[in-house]
């Protein structure tokens, strides 16, 4: 194999991209990361001089939605991310190698670049029974896992399985499904949650540590705060309903034909941190609920417990109680079965002082995440 | 007699193993075996029947709202529900767009590279790609200039030394056989149909608000219709999904088409290689008049033994007699014996591992050796997926389905027995797909007619409160997944999920063998293809990959009584 590796801007060059157009490139990754102007130069620089980073990709238990979304990204591409970008050196979904020739090209990374590659991860860990409910090549996932995490620069736990532990991980995580970071050691993990996390998302967390060479701030449960130190509901476009007291009271009612609050739906925007309402979804097309179906709260730890996902929250953090000026009104509902508790409609001075205080909870873990 | 093992199978959805006996440059036994398992059914337990459409598309990300919907209508079975037309027409364009992006995903991301060889492509004259691809199709990328830039942007990435996912192949191995023109036709697409996929799958993020794992509603589809409200289904947002399956259908005719047809003329001896079983079953889908209307379904349901085309069996998944699973070679048990055969409503399983200790160079293959279980229909085994789907509508009569199957043997100058071969189940892949870009703007068609007409219901809602209920019912939803029929069973007792089983279609076509010792579809077609190269078994992957493996949602655990928990603990 060729030592000498292109870096991004001769790969840029190479591909008959002007200097003009590399620099609009640059341009938008600074402001797509939120950089200064002043960052910028430093961004041209990086990526001028890096060679392509070495990433390997593994799969545990997980549904491959990760990599079918990673590969809907519009910007950048993803095949301009895969040929340009960095270098995919191995990954179940895509390589052209199988079998042993796959293993080889794996261990090939870990040996050459040791120390250097970054290590992307899609799925749990299962740790129950020896951890047989997951073998590669005939050894187990927690083997593949801290072997890989022990020569890796930095792991990224995609999506909710990996951060998480997802939908095997719900009552009665029959196959002890564990978060990637609960299994590996010494090494920064970057938790991606979601399920799966938006394709610019991923994108934007694989370009962030290109672009800056650093990982990015991570919140007090490792996520790029970037992403997600927003409330869904924060960000929803159909926040002021709620504030107004219009909710939808039954899917295709009339106040679902007008867009109304899903709140009383079960929409779990108020508890979820993420960027839909902000980047929305396949190249900003729509998200959940402007598609007229509550958030789920896919991107936050036990959501698959936190149920039935059409009951709506009784309260939710960082609204109620010491809420007393501008209650506009109360609603009770009874759409659903169960007992619905009442919810203050705030005003928007109280909705800035909400989201201040959301930017600041998102940078400790919650009450009922302890660190865990 | 070498053991060659090949895992991981790549370019797949999930893990799988497959372990193969070669004599005389031929495979003469095959053992395919599921690794990974998460236990879904016994998470359902006990939950909301109205989320299980959440839980269960989380089955698989790459056929993602398949799951959904046979969740949705499982539950609707059970209940009596019976959804407005519209969101019958949603469902049917949600399931248009998957198919559109998995086949065309499919063929050039995890099937091409078995057929195309890459690093010939960087010989190939761009000129003569060029005149291969204008006289092929009227696509409107195929100048010298764009195959130049494509073979530039290639050689720069093998002279980079880094050869990322196209590192350690099988490349200039003697089964490729395209010229090299062909090979850099292949590969510029590619990379073209890398870019177009994620516009189709648009279609989701409008009617479902997000892709993968678009959201479903029990009782019909959660987006509301208001032509007069931005917040709703709106003209701007029916324009977007008619634009996107206009220029879907332009990339399969004019792109995936004649790229599927130019490749197989090259390998037609794969038609006679992997026919395997002579069995097929197809659920069907698509209604036209409604999901309980199945004479109307553009796809038909029925099955095929012996290949025998000139009749095709009624099937009934509420019938205890038809479709069963056993576990005899998978690492579960049964309560009264591992050699019975459950139907779903049934069935439970116990996790049970009895394989090797990990790590692991070769599995019992005489005894247990897979978490996937083994379907039957009435004691057969099965093949599922586009080939079935095609073969059964064939045989039942549709025209359309003629037309464009005779069309296309036609064009190939092959017999009709050339569709059972490796070669023909990709074949049937693209075929459908034909169709499938037709139909979604029939489908469309008919929503904006309704629309037109005044009607904009998008949901049934008499039976969402549960308290509405009756006691105990008893569900069936079918559908086909790109990769073959899929069916969930339900039972409900006292408002929540008493049971609930997938089967799925790689469970059909990758479980191991059956108490008789029958053969799958994987295993049966693995056996008389040929490999060249045991240190480099590409003849392997072409075969598993024209199945189009998805083994994340085949590997699954049922568990009826939820008493197995402590069983499980006890690991």
């Amino acid at each position: 194999m060729n030592e000498r590796t292109l870096t991004i801007w001769e790969e840029a060059r190479a591909r008959g991209y002007s200097r003009r157009d590399f620099l609009e490139f640059c341009g938008w990754i600074a402001a797509a990361a939120g950089v200064e102007a002043t960052g910028l130069a430093r961004v041209v620089q990086a990526l001028e001089t890096k060679p392509r980073l070495p990433v390997v990709w593994f799969h545990f238990q997980e549904c491959t939605c990760c990599s079918e979304s990673f590969i809907r990204s519009s910007h950048p591409i993803v095949s301009d991310i895969v040929l340009d970008k960095i270098s995919l050196d191995y990954t179940e979904t895509l390589q052209a190698a199988a079998g042993k020739q796959a293993e080889e090209a794996l261990h090939a990374t870990m040996t050459k670049y040791k120390g250097e590659y970054l290590m992307l991860v899609e799925g749990s860990v299962p740790t129950a029974a020896g951890g047989v409910y997951c073998c590669i090549a005939g050894r187990t996932a927690q083997d593949i896992v801290t072997e890989a995490a022990a020569g890796a620069k930095a792991v990224i736990a995609w999506g909710s399985c990996a951060s998480n532990g997802c939908i095997q991980a719900a009552a009665p995580n029959p196959t002890g499904a564990t978060p990637v970071k609960d299994v590996i050691s010494g090494v920064p993990v970057i938790n991606v949650p979601g399920c799966p996390p938006i394709a610019e998302v991923m994108a934007g967390t694989v370009v962030h540590l290109l672009a800056f060479e650093r990982i990015p701030q991570l919140d007090g449960l490792g996520r790029p705060k970037a992403f997600y130190s927003r409330r869904v509901h924060d960000t929803c476009y159909r926040r002021p309903n709620y504030d107004a007291g219009l909710f939808v009271e039954s899917f295709d009612d009339e106040n679902a034909k007008r867009g109304f609050c899903l709140y009383k739906m079960g929409c779990r925007g108020p508890v979820t941190y993420n960027a839909c309402g902000v980047t929305r979804w396949n190249n900003g097309v729509s998200f959940p609920i402007q598609s007229g179906h509550g958030c789920i709260g896919c991107s936050e730890a036990k959501f698959w417990d936190n149920g039935p996902f059409y009951r709506h929250l009784a309260a939710f953090p960082g609204f109620g109680i010491e809420t007393t000026a501008d209650t506009v009104g109360i609603a009770v509902g009874t759409a659903t079965a169960v007992g619905i508790a009442a919810h203050a409609v705030t005003t928007n001075i109280r909705k800035r002082k909400i989201i201040a205080e959301g930017i600041q909870s998102s940078t400790k873990p919650g009450p009922d995440e302890g660190g865990a | 007699m070498a053991r060659i093992v090949v895992d991981p199978i790549t370019r797949i959805e999930g893990h799988l193993r497959v372990e193969i006996e070669v004599q005389n440059g031929q495979i003469v036994d095959a053992y395919s075996s599921g690794t990974m398992v998460r236990g879904f059914e016994l998470i359902l337990k006990g939950r909301d029947p109205r989320d299980a459409w959440a839980f269960t598309e989380r089955a698989c990300g790459v056929c993602t709202t398949v799951h959904a919907l046979a969740s949705v209508r499982t539950v609707e079975d059970a209940l009596g529900i019976v959804v407005p037309p519209n969101a019958e027409l949603v469902r049917n364009l949600m399931f248009c767009a998957q198919y559109l992006q998995d086949h065309v995903v499919h063929f050039y991301h995890l099937h091409a590279l078995d057929w195309v060889d890459v690093v010939s492509a960087l010989k190939a004259d761009p000129q003569e790609t060029a005149a291969i691809a204008q006289s092929i199709s009227s696509w409107p990328r195929s100048s010298p200039k764009y195959f130049a830039d494509v073979q530039a942007r290639l050689k720069k990435f093998v002279e980079s030394g880094q050869l990322g996912i196209f590192a350690n192949a099988y490349w200039g191995h003697p089964a490729y056989k395209l010229p090299a023109a062909v090979n850099l036709l292949g590969t510029a697409h590619y990379l073209e149909a890398l870019e177009w996929q994620k516009e189709i799958v648009k279609v989701h993020t409008i009617f479902g608000g997000k892709n993968p794992h678009p959201n479903y509603l029990v009782g019909g589809a959660p987006c509301s219709v208001n032509i007069d409200e931005a917040n709703a289904i709106n003209a701007e947002r029916l324009s977007m999904v008619g634009q996107l399956f206009d220029d879907a259908a332009a990339f399969v005719n004019q792109v995936y088409i004649p790229d599927l047809l130019a490749v197989a003329s090259f390998y037609k001896d794969w038609a006679a290689v992997g026919g395997g079983l002579s069995n097929y079953l197809a659920y069907g889908d698509l209604p036209t008049h409604g999901y309980h209307d199945v004479g109307k379904f553009k796809f038909p349901r029925g099955a095929i033994l012996g290949r025998n085309l000139a009749e095709v069996l009624p099937v009934d998944g509420k019938n205890a007699e038809e479709v069963q699973e056993s576990i005899v070679h998978s690492w579960y048990e049964y309560g009264d014996g591992d050699d019975k055969a459950k139907h779903p409503w049934e069935g439970e399983t116990r996790l049970n591992y009895t394989g090797p200790k990990p790590p692991y160079e070769q599995l019992e293959v005489d005894k247990k050796y897979s978490w996937l279980k083994t379907p039957r229909w009435k004691g057969h085994p099965m093949e599922v997926g586009p080939l079935a789907r095609l073969l059964v509508g064939y045989a039942a009569g549709s025209q359309e389905i003629q037309e464009v199957v005779n069309s296309a043997l036609k064009t190939l100058d092959v017999p009709v027995g050339a569709l059972f071969s490796t070669l023909g189940r990709t074949a049937a892949r693209g075929l459908e797909t034909i169709l499938i870009a037709r139909w979604a703007k029939e489908f469309y068609a008919e929503l904006l007619a309704n629309i037109k007409n005044g009607d904009t219901r998008m949901a049934n809602l008499e039976k969402w409160d549960p308290k509405s209920w009756p006691a105990e019912a008893k569900g069936v939803g079918m559908t086909e997944a790109p990769r073959g029929a899929l069916a969930h069973w339900i039972v409900i007792k006292d408002q929540k999920i008493d049971n609930y089983q997938l089967v799925v279609p790689s469970t059909w076509n990758a479980s191991p063998r059956d108490q008789a010792g029958q053969r799958s579809a994987y295993e049966a077609s693995l056996v008389g293809t040929p490999v060249a190269n045991s240190e480099q078994p590409v003849e392997v992957l072409r075969t598993i990959h024209s199945f189009d493996p998805c083994i994340a949602c085949a590997v699954h655990l049922h568990d009826e009584h939820g008493v197995h928990v402590h069983r499980l603990n006890a690991f």
